[in-house]
């Protein structure tokens, strides 16, 4: 599975409890549509440097990498295109 | 145009001058009156519990709880735990000796003991630290990055020399050090409920607005309470209240501080991000409706700035959403209470 799916599947699964695909599009603000809160972003974090053997830095840690399914493809795949 | 914004000029930013003055007399009387209304009427208790951690909030609490009923109808807990610092804990039985109220003193630190919390703690701190010892202190801070970033937590522990450690704290280690500290706040109302059952007293709860509406408490630890009479009032307000009162100066100049980890820690570093001073103007523009520009003003910031704060006071009122919550029903009952009531 690719990352956006990855992390898709995932926040469906364990953030919003098995919810429709449909619920979830590429573009939505994880933070303004209540999807995640502050905490849960560090809980994303986990998943993805646990998933993708990645270390997000303090630096990275902002919406332009993480808030949206496009933002986090692009910001891991940048990240493991550096690590190859 | 809101009251508040309709004070300034129109060319005017910034708050109005003296927004968060209080008749403090008036207030005084409104709140012990409540209070002894809601003993008789709401709550049909004798007495009132109050848990004087030595920081402001609880000791303007005990001393309202003394003037609504007098001394003799009011017990003060005195509560420590390991981690307690030596100064709030002098502060505590000078609040109590002031107001002349009965009290008991109670170290904690072996009931936490038994139940794990330090243990919890220190295990959730030696995956980040391995070399970390129990004699070693610890806390966590809240930390962003400049401009848009997301606030996340840090871990900070010092060795018996004063060398400190930072490590950023994964959401795991977080979430445990955190629980196993809420320990703390959890056997402290169990004894308050303990001695208000034995007395037939009701619990005073003792945050302020600040804590009420951003969530500062723990759910089911000193969120819990029959009343909380200064719920309403900024922290700024809780200051005044306290002198007009006439509790000793060095109560009134105490700095607010978590005294839950055992390095030192502000309640700014922990969870506000800001001086209270600070927080209150902009919980007060918030809910006056001033912009952010106002706020900014007010501050010395840039008005990004101002909308930072605005939006993170939003996010941690959803987070006092769940805190302030009922058990969620499958289905309503007729005495069930409202859910999400606040």
């Amino acid at each position: 599975m690719d990352i956006k799916g990855q992390v898709k599947a995932y926040i469906l699964e364990d953030i919003m409890m098995g919810a429709d695909p449909s619920e979830l599009s590429d573009s939505a603000s994880f933070l303004d549509s209540g999807i995640l809160d502050s905490t849960g972003v560090v809980e994303l974090i986990s998943f993805l440097e646990k998933t993708f053997g990645i270390k997000v830095r303090d630096e990275e840690m902002i919406p332009e990498n993480l808030d949206t399914l496009f933002n986090v493809e692009r910001f891991v795949g940048g990240k493991l295109k550096v690590q190859v | 145009m809101t009251g508040a914004r309709s004070k300034l000029n129109a060319t005017e930013r910034g708050l109005p001058r003296n927004f968060l003055e209080i008749d403090l007399a008036s207030t005084v009387e409104t709140i012990t009156k409540r209070i002894r209304e809601a003993l008789a009427h709401d709550l049909r208790k004798r007495g009132l519990v109050v848990a004087v951690s030595g920081g402001i909030d609880s000791a303007a609490c005990a001393a309202l709880a003394t003037r609504a009923v007098g001394p003799d109808k009011v017990l003060a807990l005195l509560l420590p735990e390991r981690d307690s610092s030596t100064t709030t804990q002098s502060l505590g039985q000078t609040v109590v000796s002031h107001l002349g109220v009965p009290h008991i003193r109670q170290d904690i630190a072996p009931i936490l003991e038994a139940l794990g919390c330090y243990r919890w703690r220190d295990d959730a701190i030696r995956t980040l630290v391995p070399e970390y010892r129990e004699t070693w202190k610890s806390k966590i801070v809240l930390t962003r990055q400049s401009g848009a970033g997301y606030h996340f937590f840090n871990l900070i522990v010092q060795d018996d020399q004063g060398h400190q450690i930072e490590r950023r704290l994964p959401h795991s280690q977080y979430l445990q050090i955190v629980a196993a500290m809420n320990f703390k706040q959890r056997v402290r109302k169990l004894i308050e409920y303990f001695h208000a059952d034995r007395m037939n007293y009701a619990v005073v709860g003792t945050p302020n607005r600040l804590e009420y509406d951003q969530g500062f408490f723990v759910k089911n630890g000193d969120g819990a309470a029959d009343i909380k009479p200064i719920a309403h009032l900024y922290k700024t307000q809780v200051y005044a209240l306290a002198r007009h009162m006439g509790l000793p100066p060095e109560v009134c100049q105490s700095v607010p501080t978590t005294d839950t980890y055992s390095l030192p820690q502000g309640q700014d570093e922990f969870y506000f991000g800001l001086p209270y001073e600070q927080m209150d103007a902009a919980l007060w523009a918030r809910d006056h409706g001033l912009s952010a520009l106002d706020l900014a003003s007010h501050l010395g910031v840039s008005e990004a700035h101002a909308q930072q704060i605005f939006r993170e006071i939003e996010s941690k009122r959803q987070v006092a959403r769940y805190l302030h919550a009922h058990p969620v029903l499958i289905e309503g009952v007729s005495s069930s209470p409202v859910t999400h009531a606040r």
